[in-house]
């Protein structure tokens, strides 16, 4: 699904990464971990493609096809999502309308009508079921005065309403307190299937107590430098990012 | 707030807008140029009694000794006014029994618009009284207004069908000689529509007319008069689009509303003259006067979109008269490419509890300027009384200005008058956000003021709200590079 070569980038002529491979599979759930800085952040962000970053070197192929000159919106109508680390606000433009129209914009794109009103409305009651949000909930402008925990859960609802093939989450836990962090976990795994794939951005093992991932990748001063089970979540919690930057200098 | 699924209903439905046409129509024009043959002439045309061609004529004595005001932050090349035909009329208007009598392109056009006859008889609550260069042409739901003893008709019908009432309130609140293009109007306006709510009646639909200049060299110079009787209530809309043209347009409406005593007036306008094209050649000068008066616990309350012209110059007020009377005024403005825009209003606080309510929501994009201009005055006599001022701006790209004028004046130490005005640019953390939600860039932003501009839009008709909406979209097209 997701071929990432030698991958480079740079943001404001900063070189931040420096030769990611990774390779992500239809049903695959995979956990990114590294120290503050590292580039995971980045890494997302190139993928979604955004204008800050600059990739100079390598490539990113999603589906076959090379992403190099898909502008954001159309990696997201070929089904790529991106639930924010800092989601941000939109005065004045609920959470309804805000899915609406991103829905409607994404069928477009395809060729197809805009969802019919009844349709998008038993969509919307279905997902919100799903993830257990309260309907007011869907008329408050989005991102505006949510708590940490709301920000979070309404990225995920809107990752539930888009329904994409890859879904990268990027530190979807920070600022989460566990009740919330099992709400979003939960929601992540409803939503998992055999079609699409799961990038979990983490500076914590935390999370992923509750999203298990297939392989655990980790990234240091911009690559990848091990790959592993599940189980390397669980030692590098236990030994500290400094146990690896140690091994990868030996 | 309860969020029902009826309301989650109404935000998902869509609705298209199209504009921008223009409708060959025959037409009786008159030769360019203005002196008191051509006022006595024009009122003659229109088959008016005498005291009304002496208060043109009058208006036009004052209109001579004045000059144009300066005071406004706009740029413009002022136009000749002897260049300019003063009155333009459909040719075939003989009274309509039947839609199947109207002119086929003027059907057409009506289709076109959105707003069809045919579907306006059936669209429930809406009566139209369409005017198409300067004469009305047809008039939907007097009947059903008929039975409440309210009369909505063109203002030249009024004149000849119900003087006394016209008489007595034109020019109540815009004196013929209140300023330049007032009295211009005054002198040479050639239709409009004309209002009247009896005692205690509250209108059962919203009363909305559709304003078009369809003749090319034409200015329009309407006159709208809006009188509510006591406890009376009305709401009226007033819509405009013009289809494109190269030599600029001159525009000199006025419009006069009186509230007596415990009625309520809402008066929504959504503008959208032709803007110019992105050199900034060509557009719609619109130069407006509107004002209300408020008797005894009454309410006037403004709301108005605007993003067409080339020039906009309107400060729909309130004279807060009576005691304990409210006047509101909220107000989109949008302007693109070399659009200018100087918009706002006053609250006159005479009466004792008066309350005003201002939120203006300056949107500028391209190399535009858009100014608020305000004005809050409090008289001596004026005790409690209170304002609220919320001036936000938006801007879009580095060529564009953004400006608040506020005046407050205030006489009575009792007064409370607070202002707040914020300005903000579109965030580019916020476009890719909605990029990454695969909503474009030009979408993007049309959500995002449509967002900043939710406040004002939401006092609009539902049906006007939708519209609104879109035609944000339209005026804000191509304004990212």
């Amino acid at each position: 699904m997701l071929k990432i070569k030698d991958l480079h980038a740079t943001v404001d002529g900063k070189k931040i990464l420096k030769g990611v491979n990774l390779e992500v599979n239809p049903g695959e759930i995979h956990a990114i971990m590294g120290p503050n800085g590292s580039g995971k952040s980045t890494l997302a962000s190139v993928i979604a493609g955004n204008e800050d970053f600059e990739i100079t070197k390598g490539s990113v192929v999603f589906e076959g096809e090379d992403l190099e000159d898909d502008s954001p919106e159309e990696r997201a109508h070929k089904g790529i999502f991106l639930s924010f680390q800092y989601p941000v606000e939109i005065p004045g433009v609920s959470v309804t309308n805000f899915m609406k129209t991103a829905i409607n914009e994404s069928r477009k794109a395809r060729g197809m009508e805009d969802m019919p009103a009844n349709q998008m409305l038993k969509l919307i009651r279905e997902k919100s079921e799903l993830l257990d949000i309260d309907r007011k909930f869907l008329s408050r402008s989005i991102n505006e005065g949510f708590s940490g925990g709301e920000k979070k859960r309404n990225e995920i609802f809107q990752m539930a309403m888009l329904e994409p093939k890859l879904a990268i989450l990027d530190e979807t836990d920070s600022g989460l307190d566990i009740d919330a962090l099992r709400i979003v976990a939960n929601g992540v795994n409803k939503l998992k299937s055999k079609d699409n794939a799961v990038i979990v951005i983490t500076h914590y093992q935390r999370l992923l107590e509750y999203i298990i991932p297939d392989k655990v990748h980790v990234i240091h001063d911009g690559k990848i430098v091990k790959s592993g089970s599940k189980e390397l979540a669980l030692e590098l919690e236990e030994k500290g990012y400094d146990w690896l930057k140690q091994e990868t200098v030996a | 707030m309860a969020y029902t699924e009826e309301e989650l209903k109404k935000e998902l439905e869509t609705k298209e807008y199209e504009y921008g046409f223009y409708t060959d129509i025959e037409s009786d024009t008159f030769p360019k140029g203005l002196n008191e043959e051509v006022v006595i002439a024009l009122s003659k045309k229109k088959e008016e009694p005498d005291w009304m061609t002496q208060w043109r004529l009058e208006a036009f004595r004052g209109w001579k000794e004045m000059t144009e005001p300066e005071w406004a932050n706009i740029r413009y090349k002022k136009p000749d006014f002897q260049d300019i035909s003063y009155y333009s009329a459909p040719n075939k208007k003989p009274k309509y029994n039947s839609l199947d009598e109207v002119d086929p392109e003027l059907l057409d056009t009506f289709k076109r618009l959105g707003i069809s006859l045919d579907e306006q008889k059936k669209l429930a609550g809406v009566a139209v009284d369409i005017v198409m260069d300067s004469v009305s042409v047809a008039t939907t739901f007097k009947k059903t207004l008929a039975e409440k003893g309210i009369i909505f008709c063109s203002i030249s019908e009024a004149i000849k069908e119900h003087p006394e009432l016209v008489k007595k309130y034109i020019g109540s609140v815009v004196p013929q000689k209140d300023n330049f293009y007032a009295a211009l109007n005054s002198a040479v306006f050639s239709d409009g529509s004309f209002c009247y709510i009896p005692k205690g009646v509250r209108c059962p639909m919203e009363l909305s007319t559709y304003f078009r200049i369809n003749q090319a060299g034409t200015g329009q110079f309407e006159r709208t008069l809006v009188v509510a009787d006591e406890g009376s209530y009305v709401s009226y809309l007033e819509g405009c689009t013009a289809p494109s043209r190269d030599e600029n347009q001159l525009h000199a409406a006025v419009v006069e509303l009186i509230a007596l005593d415990d009625a309520e007036i809402k008066y929504s306008t959504v503008q959208n003259w032709f803007p110019g094209d992105k050199e900034g050649k060509g557009g719609v000068y619109n130069f407006v006067t509107k004002r209300g008066i408020c008797e005894r616990n009454a309410k006037i309350s403004w709301t108005q979109v605007e993003t067409g012209s080339a020039i906009t110059w309107k400060y729909p007020s309130c004279i807060l008269k009576g005691d304990n009377s409210i006047g509101e005024f909220y107000s989109i403005a949008v302007t693109n490419n070399f659009q200018q825009a100087d918009t706002g209003t006053k609250m006159i606080h005479l009466g004792k509890n008066t309350k005003s309510t201002i939120i203006s929501k300056g949107i500028s994009a391209g190399k535009s300027q858009n100014s608020y201009r305000g004005l809050v005055q409090v008289n001596s006599r004026a005790e409690n009384a209170r304002n609220f001022s919320q001036c936000d701006s938006l801007l879009m790209g580095n060529e564009c200005g953004a400006h608040t004028f506020p005046y407050i004046e205030v006489k009575n130490k009792t007064a409370q008058i607070e202002h707040e005005a914020t300005t903000s640019k579109i965030g580019e953390d916020q476009i890719f956000y909605c990029n990454q939600r695969g909503i474009d860039t030009e979408k993007a932003i049309a959500l995002i003021v449509n967002g900043f501009s939710k406040e004002v839009l939401n006092k609009l008709p539902m049906e006007f709200a939708v519209e609104a909406q879109k035609l944000l979209e339209i005026s804000l097209e191509g304004s990212v590079g």
